[in-house]
């Protein structure tokens, strides 16, 4: 099966800083891929030059057989196809709920207002929050606001989505009912890549464990493999750290 | 002091001649301020060494000079070069480009109050800078310069009457006119002030409704009234929320 996402020895600097160090990594279609590791250890970065918000110093990344490393100039269309969620949601705060998943449907892709509002509101029920249509992100909990944020990108029926600590930022009674519909969406075919500390989902939701330290792709193992033992010394370190 | 005096000096035609005139120069001026403004705000969120040494440069000659300065030397030297402008023309010429200046700084601040991760979201959706921009980044910043601008909108008010150096038949120099040849100071002014305060409280009004319409809940409320009402066929329906 040809690979939906291939990321081919990309190296990335921020001044003298190496974030990325000639990672490697290729992400199939309907595969939900969970990338661990400290803080620091490059992982957003990775997540950033995929739908290319950072640009690679070397190396390439393909997107449905495509090379789109360079493609600076037409990264706004590939971004249309990959979804992102981010760590503080990041709502427009001048819109509301249903406005948020409209927004680019209606504006970059010309749908009309009316065909925008019936996707919207099947996305907020697939959600769990079709009473918030017309709630504005400040009156809306954290776990409403970021699942309102995966109802926005996927509005643009995505062919990959791309997790950025969705979670981090959450107070604990809010982080299962978000990972419950991302959860949903992978069981569903939809291609993942999800930045996260949250081994609980790891476990449940992921095919396949990439765990990172200093820049590095220190292993991407099958997510049953991953925690059943067959670990890399560092991994099997840090797993130990985050679970106490 | 004579009330009929002041009455008769309000309803004079000279007198609304030049309030019109006073509204006209403030209205042109603070079009042609806010897109100037604009500009020179959009060009240093754009970050390029030129565009940054451009907007400073601007900055510094309209902010560093008075504006009475910038009047007097547009409408004197611009003839030496062959540019010849009516009185009008350079009066909201002088007033848009320092109006400019202040705007430029005033809309600055608002975009840079709208976050670089609500930018983040936009591109990561796949708009292109300007779709950005415009669809995320304005409408945020808009509601965030609404009172400054409220400000701008009446010191233009006032900064007007300056242009009375340069012969615009504007409220303050029909006022002067009006109390030389009549000797009547105390009326002449005190109409001329009533003016002002009127449009000043004109002014204070429209941003008030302003601020309603860019406050999204707000406009939300009307919006969803206007919607039930249609559905309903009826105009009784009250926003209850």
């Amino acid at each position: 099966m040809a690979h939906l996402l291939e990321i081919v020895g990309i190296n990335k600097s921020f001044g003298a800083t190496q974030v990325l160090k000639t990672c490697t990594l290729a992400v199939d279609p309907s595969e939900t891929l969970v990338v661990i590791g400290p803080s620091g250890s490059g992982k957003s970065t990775l997540l950033r030059c995929v739908n290319l918000l950072e640009t690679v110093d070397s190396g390439d990344i393909f997107f449905a057989g495509e090379n789109i490393t360079r493609a600076r100039r037409t990264a706004h269309l590939l971004r249309r196809q990959i979804g992102m969620v981010f760590q503080n949601f990041e709502l427009f705060a001048h819109l509301s709920a249903a406005e948020n998943v409209m927004l680019a449907p209606v504006k970059i892709l010309g749908m009309s207002r009316a065909d925008a509002h019936d996707i919207a509101v099947d996305l907020l029920r697939k959600v769990q929050i079709p009473e918030k249509a017309d709630a504005f992100p400040d009156e809306l909990s954290g776990g409403q606001q970021q699942r309102v944020a995966i109802a926005r990108a996927l509005a643009m029926r995505p062919k990959l989505m791309l997790y950025d600590e969705p979670t981090s930022a959450l107070d604990p009674e809010m982080i299962r009912e978000v990972l419950d519909v991302m959860a949903a969406l992978s069981a569903e075919g939809m291609t993942s890549i999800v930045v996260t500390h949250e081994m609980g989902f790891a476990k449940r939701a992921a095919d396949r464990i990439v765990f990172m330290e200093s820049g590095e792709i220190i292993e991407s193992a099958p997510s049953d493999q991953f925690f059943g033992g067959t670990v890399n010394d560092r991994a099997r370190r840090f797993l130990d750290q985050i679970l106490h | 002091m004579s009330i009929e005096l002041v009455l008769k000096y309000l309803t004079s035609p000279n007198f609304l001649r030049g309030a019109e005139m006073t509204l006209l120069l403030t209205i042109a001026s603070l079009i042609f301020g806010v897109l100037i403004g604009l500009a020179l705000a959009l060009i240093q969120e754009s970050q390029t060494r030129i565009g940054t040494v451009v907007t400073l440069t601007y900055l510094w000659l309209f902010r560093g000079t008075p504006v009475l300065f910038q009047i007097i030397f547009i409408y004197n030297v611009l003839p030496s070069f062959g540019i010849r402008l009516s009185a009008f023309v350079c009066a909201v010429l002088a007033l848009s480009l320092n109006e400019g200046a202040y705007m430029a700084e005033i809309l600055r601040s608002g975009l840079q109050a709208v976050k670089k991760g609500q930018r983040t979201a936009g591109l990561a959706l796949g708009m292109t800078r300007t779709e950005m921009m415009r669809y995320v980044v304005i409408p945020q910043a808009a509601r965030i310069v609404l009172p400054p601008i409220g400000n701008q909108m009446i010191g233009m008010l006032k900064l007007s009457a300056l242009v009375s150096v340069i012969a615009v038949e504007e409220l303050l120099l029909v006022a002067n006119q009006t109390a030389s040849a009549d000797f009547r100071y105390f009326e002449a002014l005190t109409a001329a002030g009533i003016y002002y305060l009127a449009m000043t409280t004109a002014f204070m009004g429209l941003q008030i409704l302003l601020e309603t319409v860019l406050d999204p809940k707000k406009r939300q409320r009307m919006r969803r009234l206007s919607l039930t009402e249609r559905m309903l066929g009826t105009s009784k329906a009250l926003a209850v929320r």
